[in-house]
């Protein structure tokens, strides 16, 4: 969750990443305000596959520009980006932001209630559950803000690039997980498809990187 | 008004999925349909989607 918002408001800017994370916190918090211990039954698997579907047809448009872009410029000169050129509203509300941050903060704030709720119902100490997922989530926060300066100094484009293999891995992870199939590893297996798609992105770039400087490239192999 | 803003809704959405090559979007849709058919005929498919993707990519960049 953590992940997701500070990549997309490194890249789309913070003011409507934040409306998106706060709409999605307090459609959350009326999930479980209204369904309480029965939170259990919303259908997750449903939520898992059109969440999960959505952010990964998204990652993969910013994992295409992203490769383009790197395979153009390589990780130099890219401080020419302007939020215009990106389609990004200079004023109201950038909807993509704030629809990547909704999503990403309901659909892992639901899957952390349903730990909450079973962990806790089953121990017989909902309150201690709850206070725990409160504290975790306070200690996540402040870690996701205390990171927010470090991933801004990456270059945009290679944060795009890099934000479309995380939204791409967890979008794969969660679509196939709402069909009903288990992935080896279980939670791991975000990190190995975050792995798979950054592996396919630099081959995708030196092929194109190849493709446009083919000269240069052989000199620099030689 | 409400004319104007529902066009502009379905713009964001046709951007959000379509996007600039609506081949991701309908490779996704077809390898999730294939995954979810194995599933049913006993075969572990969560290898399908990722590495569909990754060959579509491919030949969008290839495309472009």
């Amino acid at each position: 969750m953590v992940i997701i918002i500070v990549g997309v408001g490194s890249v789309r800017g913070w003011r409507s990443t934040w409306l998106g994370a706060g709409a999605g916190l307090a459609v959350l918090a009326v999930l479980v305000a209204v369904f309480g211990t029965a939170l259990q039954a919303v259908p997750i698997d449903m939520l898992r596959l059109v969440i999960g579907s959505l952010l990964l047809v998204f990652g993969l448009q910013w994992l295409r520009k992203g490769i383009r872009r790197v395979a153009a410029h390589g990780l130099r000169g890219m401080g020419d980006w302007s939020a215009s050129a990106e389609g990004i509203p200079a004023d109201g509300v950038d909807w993509t932001a704030f629809t990547l941050a909704f999503k990403g903060v309901l659909l892992e704030g639901l899957e952390v209630a349903f730990i909450v709720v079973s962990f806790g119902l089953t121990a017989d100490a909902l309150g201690s559950a709850v206070a725990g997922a409160a504290a975790a989530f306070l200690v996540i926060t402040a870690a996701g803000v205390a990171t927010r300066g470090l991933v801004q100094r990456i270059p945009r484009s290679a944060l795009q690039l890099l934000v479309g293999t995380l939204l791409s891995a967890f979008g794969t992870f969660w679509s196939v997980e709402g069909l009903g199939l288990a992935w080896p590893g279980d939670e791991i297996a975000i990190l190995a498809l975050a792995g798979w798609y950054v592996a396919a992105a630099a081959g995708y770039t030196a092929l194109l990187r190849r493709r446009a400087h083919p000269l240069i490239t052989r000199t620099t192999e030689a | 008004m409400i004319l104007g803003w529902l066009v502009g809704f379905g713009r964001f959405w046709y951007d959000f999925i379509i996007g600039d090559d609506w081949t991701v979007a309908a490779t996704v849709s077809v390898a999730l349909l294939a995954t979810w058919l194995l599933h049913l005929a006993g075969v572990d498919a969560w290898w399908l989607l990722p590495l569909a993707v990754v060959i579509n990519v491919g030949l969008s960049l290839r495309n472009d």
